[in-house]
């Protein structure tokens, strides 16, 4: 991706120390160029236009920029774009397919899981990696699987019942 | 927020991340977890010329116990590892209680025992773990390895002993000779929130007599203070009311805490003295228990159990 500088005419800014990564988003094989500064939240929002993953406190506070790397829910403000080479990136905009929603978002829709909807991608990514190692979580995983997001809207009430709702359905639907 | 620019290197081998940090002339920073070293990056507190990112060298996300009980955590086991353990419930009460209360689940993901270690901040609560525990880390630089105790490798906040060629590879607890007991409690605000007061206890029985006893605070200090004193009240006696009391009164004397937006330095001394009088009143192995202080329910020994 493309980042424009100052040329201020110095040899720091003509030494720009690019590098080449290779890494798949939501299925899709891609190469960038990039700088070694670059943070992985940056690359998705900037360089790939994925703008669902909300930069929120710059951080690693809110969970709000959630994403996840091999499965694994990461803070991707807190992660540099060079450390996803040769790995595996998840972001909210995977889990809908063209005519379906995924249950987690079905479950924050029936449920009012959201008020601004600021944190809701990254509590959906946060709630994914729960689900998928845990599709029967008591309330009380559900809570602590979400303690490092933040959400100033709902009081999470809903948030909690919103993933409830969506393990439900993903149970039904393998069982 | 960006970091400073900075030169990138993922090396494949130890080898070659020593022989970089070598060449990086103590310019160089091992990244590893990373969750407080990006951080520190982009607030630019710390400005590296070459990052020497380790997540790429093979065989350092161990954990594992020798025959003979010692356990050997690598340089890129995470907290969430720790966290998931089989190792630790029973065998290392105090590990176990401190794994669920790092940061928060997302953080846990990422950041590393080891790592926390070589960041020393004052508050880091794995630091108080591992003094209580008499444990060490393992350093390993162009001269081959050496073996630090962990209350001699901090020197001061966010500094240690390491040589700019040396990389931590892992920390070491030594084995127990008794029946281990004991835990971490830890008071904070709201989950992800450095501790008010965290308290480790490790303390090793035979017979109803104390063998050893380890005693740590985090968070009211400049730096993790080891309660030498209060672990020696505990030596060679048998855990009764007195004693622990006794023990609770050192180590609130020991404590230095100062007053600020999480509380005032009369209520930290409370806290350290009620939370060793807390841990060491529990008999036998507290592995598993809920060691949150304030917080509600059975979180992290539910979050294990996921």
């Amino acid at each position: 991706m493309t980042i424009v500088y100052d040329d201020r005419g110095d040899e720091a800014t003509a030494e720009i120390p690019m590098r080449r990564i290779r890494f798949t988003i939501n299925g899709a094989k891609k190469v960038a160029e990039v700088e070694p500064r670059l943070l992985l939240s940056h690359l998705i929002r900037r360089g790939l236009g994925l703008t669902g993953t909300h930069m929120g406190c710059d951080t690693t506070n809110c969970g709000a920029c959630t994403v996840l790397v091999d499965g694994k829910a990461v803070k991707s403000c807190t992660m540099l774009a060079v450390q996803v080479d040769g790995h595996e990136i998840e972001t909210v905009e995977g889990l809908a397919t063209a005519s379906e929603l995924h249950p987690l978002q079905e479950g924050f829709k029936e449920e009012h899981g959201l008020q601004c909807g600021f944190c809701t991608p990254g509590m959906m990514m946060a709630a994914k990696a729960l689900l998928d190692a845990n599709p029967d979580p008591t309330e009380e995983e559900v809570r602590w699987a979400l303690s490092g997001n933040l959400c100033r809207c709902t009081g999470y009430q809903n948030i909690v019942k919103s993933v409830l709702w969506a393990a439900q359905k993903l149970r039904s639907e393998s069982g | 927020m960006y970091p400073s620019r900075f030169r990138y290197e993922a090396p494949r081998s130890l080898a070659e991340a020593i022989g970089l940090l070598a060449d990086g002339g103590g310019e160089a920073k091992v990244l590893a977890g990373g969750q407080s070293l990006v951080p520190l990056m982009k607030l630019r507190f710390a400005t590296p010329e070459l990052l020497v990112d380790i997540n790429n060298v093979p065989g350092l996300d161990y954990h594992r116990e020798d025959a003979d009980g010692t356990l050997r955590i690598g340089a890129l086991c995470r907290h969430a590892d720790l966290e998931r353990s089989d190792l630790l419930p029973g065998k290392q009460p105090t590990m176990a209680a401190a794994a669920p209360l790092i940061a928060d689940p997302i953080v846990r993901n990422r950041g590393t025992l080891v790592g926390s270690l070589c960041h020393a901040d004052p508050q880091g609560d794995w630091a108080s773990v591992m003094v209580a525990l008499g444990g060490s880390v393992v350093a390993e630089g162009r001269n081959g390895r050496r073996s630090i105790p962990v209350a001699d490798f901090v020197t001061g906040p966010f500094e240690n002993v390491l040589d700019p060629d040396e990389i931590a590879v892992e920390a070491v607890v030594p084995p127990h000779r008794g029946t281990p007991a004991g835990g971490y409690l830890k008071l904070e605000r709201r989950v992800g929130d450095f501790a008010t007061v965290g308290v480790a206890v490790a303390v090793e029985t035979s017979a109803g007599t104390v063998t050893r006893a380890g005693i740590a605070l985090t968070g009211v200090g400049g730096s993790t203070i080891a309660c030498t004193e209060a672990g020696g009240a505990l030596t060679g006696q048998p855990l009764t009311a007195e004693v622990i009391e006794a023990a609770g009164d050192l180590a609130a004397q020991a404590a230095r805490p100062r007053t600020d937006h999480r509380g005032s330095a009369e209520y930290k001394r409370h806290m350290v003295r009620t939370f060793v009088i807390r841990l060491l009143s529990r008999t036998g192995p507290a592995a598993g228990e809920q060691a949150a202080a304030g917080q509600a329910g059975q979180g992290p020994a539910a979050e294990r159990a996921a």
